[in-house]
């Protein structure tokens, strides 16, 4: 069975909508780098975990 | 396919009509003089802060363009420069612009906020209120002066720049503030003169029309002397230095010369020629501010390189 091809308000709405959750999605991933870069303040990640209380090995090797 | 339906859906706003409300062109002015701002003010910002913020700031213009067509959808209607924007062509309705605008509004103020301080949130906010309420509702049908005053919303943007970094004002954001704002009228008084019929038609009280081109042509010259001195002003900042200067020399001695051929041209000479020195200074203003700015983040470039002249004086 063929399907009937799209109307073309609805290929000009497909682009529109298209366009519309690129923005969202780049929305999201600014708050996500803003979130991590806020957290962060500037230090690495090595310095970050060491003020958290679960001592992993990777972490005594980077520290040392 | 009928044509009711090509008639009903043909028109229907598409999402580069609501890019258009933002006034992209005015937003990448906006762009680069808030991260200059940004870019020369003392200390740092994370390279991911100091990009949302800008990103936020235009976010905040965009909003404030929404708004003004919005408001302004009768009389770009009338004028040809403007009819084919998305509210007077019908694609968006100005009851929507209002709405995207004010959602903007909210967003970007509220993100900066966040972002970067309390401070360049608010400087944001009374921008946008500056620009929509005082420019927009307020003074550019009242008033000849409406170029002069609502310029000042033009040139917030390098203070708010200025601010993410910094948290405050200093002479230094006050200097970039004053050179937009005195550029403002004799740049858009030299687009007037030869867009002069378009503000006629829509009753905009332009300089050119409430009181003639040749008055016009007076004020474009009193504004690019103060223009020069406000210029070379800001090479004796901590913000200014060698390169700044010799920029500011040689744009300053063009504008000036320009303003001063505008103003001994007769209309019958102007109309003759279809305003080619008018529309000359008009496109030199541009070039006047971008390397100006462009200027200043020369001089910044050099410091952070340690490549600045030592001992260079200092007025303010």
């Amino acid at each position: 069975m063929e399907f009937r091809k799209d109307h073309e308000i609805h290929t000009r709405r497909f682009r529109s909508n298209v366009m519309l959750g690129l923005v969202l999605c780049g929305f999201v991933a600014l708050i996500f780098a803003i979130t991590i870069s806020k957290m962060m303040g500037g230090a690495t990640m090595v310095e970050m975990e060491a003020s958290d209380h679960v001592l992993r090995p990777q972490l005594l090797k980077d520290t040392q | 396919m009928s044509d009711a339906t090509a008639t009903e859906y043909g028109n229907e706003a598409q999402f580069e009509d609501y890019f258009a409300l933002l006034k992209p062109r005015v937003m990448s002015l906006v762009v680069f003089t808030a991260a200059v701002g940004l870019l020369v003010a003392p200390g740092s910002v994370d390279p991911v802060i100091a990009f949302a913020s800008i990103l936020f700031i235009a976010m905040g213009a965009g909003a404030s363009g929404a708004l003004n067509m919005w408001w302004d959808c009768d009389i770009d209607a009338i004028m040809k420069r403007t009819q084919n924007r998305p509210v007077p062509s019908g694609r968006i309705t100005a009851h929507n612009a209002m709405v995207f605008g004010l959602w903007l509004s909210v967003i970007s103020v509220g993100m900066l906020a966040i972002t970067a301080n309390f401070f360049a949130a608010g400087f944001l906010a009374f921008t946008i209120f500056f620009y929509s309420v005082v420019y927009t509702m307020g003074l550019k049908r009242r008033t000849p002066q409406n170029i002069v005053l609502g310029g000042a919303s033009g040139a917030f943007p390098p203070m708010i720049g200025w601010a993410v970094v910094t948290g405050g004002v200093s002479i230094e954001s006050l200097l970039m503030f004053a050179l937009i704002f005195v550029w403002t009228p004799p740049h858009f008084w030299s687009l007037s003169l030869f867009l002069n019929s378009d503000f006629t038609k829509a009753g905009v009280p332009m300089l050119t029309v409430t009181h003639g081109k040749p008055t016009t042509r007076r004020y474009i010259l009193g504004y690019t002397v103060l223009l020069t001195i406000v210029s070379l002003l800001a090479a004796f900042s901590s913000i200014g230095g060698p390169v700044y200067l010799a920029v500011a020399v040689v744009m300053n001695a063009q504008f000036l010369l320009g303003a001063w051929k505008l103003l001994n041209r007769s209309e019958a000479a102007a109309e003759a020629d279809f305003f080619t020195a008018e529309r000359k200074v008009f496109k030199l203003s541009l070039l006047y501010l971008a390397l100006h700015f462009t200027a200043l983040l020369v001089e910044a470039g050099l410091r952070a390189l340690d490549l600045n002249v030592a001992n260079w004086p200092q007025v303010v």
